[in-house]
């Protein structure tokens, strides 16, 4: 059975609330995350910045690059990352609503990929990024998280995701690594949630 | 669990279709994308399907195999051609440091832009080769599938507006003169000079089915293999490999890498983080 993957995307402020995130996670997190955060094409140091912040490596996605439980990989500046066979897929078509990379697009990906075993979280940003990606999560029976427009540095994004109904989850940054962390321990949220 | 995706369509149904309409293609019109990352294709064909209003891959296999005028406008759209001159300025900076000196030992240099898509990739090379004196003896192949980006690539036009954008690569690329050397503008439009076009030969070349046509001292090939499933990237760096010089060297695009290839073994890092190779065996 293949485990889950998590998918993060911020944008304004999106780079400290990650790191926020990471912080809270421990470093035998079962599943990979990867990430789209909307990023200048010369901040080529955000992996190693984030890195710091928690016990899991934080790298750039190289193509076709195979992910693994724990792992942290970004889309590269000015690339899309999609998942796709537990891999990574890398492409420069053009930006979507403005962004490359695009939240969306990687959601989307995920969702297909993982269907119920998929978790998304939408973190702070000013942008309607990641908001349809989330809703295909949710529909194939993903987890779908957002970070608390109250506690996000930019509120625009987490709430046009909740006014989308995309989201089943609102939470501050500190209670998303544990809705990670046991997300992670179990196999399939649809599962956990029928069995209630 | 999921009550059936509600509304999104079955992924793996959809892989089905994919598979089938990829398989007509090929057998139709003898195009092979079967190949291709699935992942990032699949947006497209979703892109071409909301154009043509439908909501299934099945039903753009029957429009695309019943009417060539479809086929057109898929091709066109499959066809991602985005580029910019001096892309990634780095990589052209450890080009001139790494690779320039190697290439003045030889008497003549044979090089191979394979997807130069509308040229920008190539005459930034070119640009290059002549700041370092090499251009003289250069012979540049620059291909790509598509023709109709090839007309365009030997005109050597691009918009006026992007000529402060790729002044701004020029420089950090290395660039040691003034970008608006390389061309002259009219009516809007800026023409790069003649001499870089000297020593170019645009031709049309697929990677999926194509032979290899010549013995390279150099082969760039950026942000296309990306868009190559993991078989046919293997398949492709064989091609390559085969048209490579005994001390070849290989460029790749920013975010990819010959480790996860089974060629790795053939060549020697030139400069890991910029992706260049150069073959040993
Ligand atoms: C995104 S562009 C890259 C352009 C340039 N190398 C760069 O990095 O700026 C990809 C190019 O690959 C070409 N391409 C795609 N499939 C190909 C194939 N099978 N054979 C040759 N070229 C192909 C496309 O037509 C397109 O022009």
């Amino acid at each position: 059975m293949v485990g889950r993957v998590v998918a993060i995307g911020g944008s304004w402020g999106g780079g400290a609330a990650l790191g926020r995130v990471l912080a809270s996670l421990p470093g035998d997190l079962g599943a990979p995350v990867v990430v789209a955060l909307h990023r200048y094409p010369g901040a080529s140091r955000l992996a190693e910045q984030l890195g710091r912040h928690g016990p899991l490596a934080v790298a750039d996605a190289e193509d076709k690059q195979e992910l693994w439980p724990g792992c942290v990989l970004l889309a590269p500046p000015d690339y899309h990352l999609l998942v796709e066979g537990g891999m990574c897929v890398l492409s420069i078509d053009e930006p979507v609503r403005y962004s490359r990379p695009s939240i969306d697009v990687l959601f989307e990906s995920v969702a297909d990929a993982y269907r119920s075993r998929a978790v998304g979280v939408l973190l702070t940003g000013a942008s309607e990024d990641g908001s349809a990606g989330l809703a295909r999560i949710q529909a194939r029976g993903g987890l779908t998280i957002a970070q608390d427009p109250a506690s996000a540095e930019c509120p625009i994004m987490p709430r046009a995701a909740i006014e989308a109904g995309a989201v089943g989850r609102v939470l501050g940054l500190e209670e998303i690594g544990e809705a990670l962390v046991s997300a992670c321990a179990t196999e399939d949220v649809g599962v956990e949630e029928g069995a209630r | 669990m999921a009550d059936r995706d509600r509304g999104y369509g079955e992924p793996e149904l959809e892989i089905l279709e994919i598979e089938l309409l990829l398989e007509g293609i090929h057998r139709h019109y003898g195009f092979d994308f079967r190949g291709y990352a699935y992942s990032s294709l699949k947006r497209r064909l979703w892109r071409v399907m909301a154009e043509e209003h439908l909501s299934t891959v099945s039903e753009l296999q029957s429009r695309v195999l019943h009417d060539e005028a479809c086929m057109e406008r898929l091709l066109r759209a499959l066809s991602i051609n985005v580029t910019a001159m001096f892309r990634d300025p780095d990589f052209f900076v450890a080009f001139r440091d790494k690779v320039a000196p190697l290439l003045r030992t030889y008497p003549f240099i044979r090089v191979w832009n394979a997807g130069c898509s509308t040229g920008e990739e190539t005459y930034s090379l070119a640009i290059l080769l002549a700041e370092e004196g090499l251009y003289e003896r250069t012979r540049i192949y620059a291909t790509d599938i598509n023709d109709a980006v090839l007309e365009r690539a030997e005109a050597g036009d691009f918009p006026v507006e992007k000529a402060s954008e790729y002044a701004q690569n020029y420089l950090k690329a290395g660039g040691s003169g003034a970008f608006s050397d390389y061309y002259a503008t009219r009516e809007g439009t800026a023409r790069l000079s003649r001499r870089l076009k000297d020593n170019v030969v645009f031709a049309q070349h697929n990677l999926v089915s194509d032979r290899s046509f010549n013995e390279f001292h150099v082969i760039l090939c950026r942000n296309v293999m990306i868009y190559f499933g993991r078989p046919l990237q293997d398949r492709v760096h064989g091609l390559f490999y085969d048209s490579l010089d005994r001390l070849g060297i290989l460029g790749l695009g920013q975010k990819e890498s010959i480790r996860l290839t089974r060629y790795e073994g053939y060549y020697e890092p030139l400069d890991v983080h910029h992706r260049l190779y150069r073959r040993i065996g």
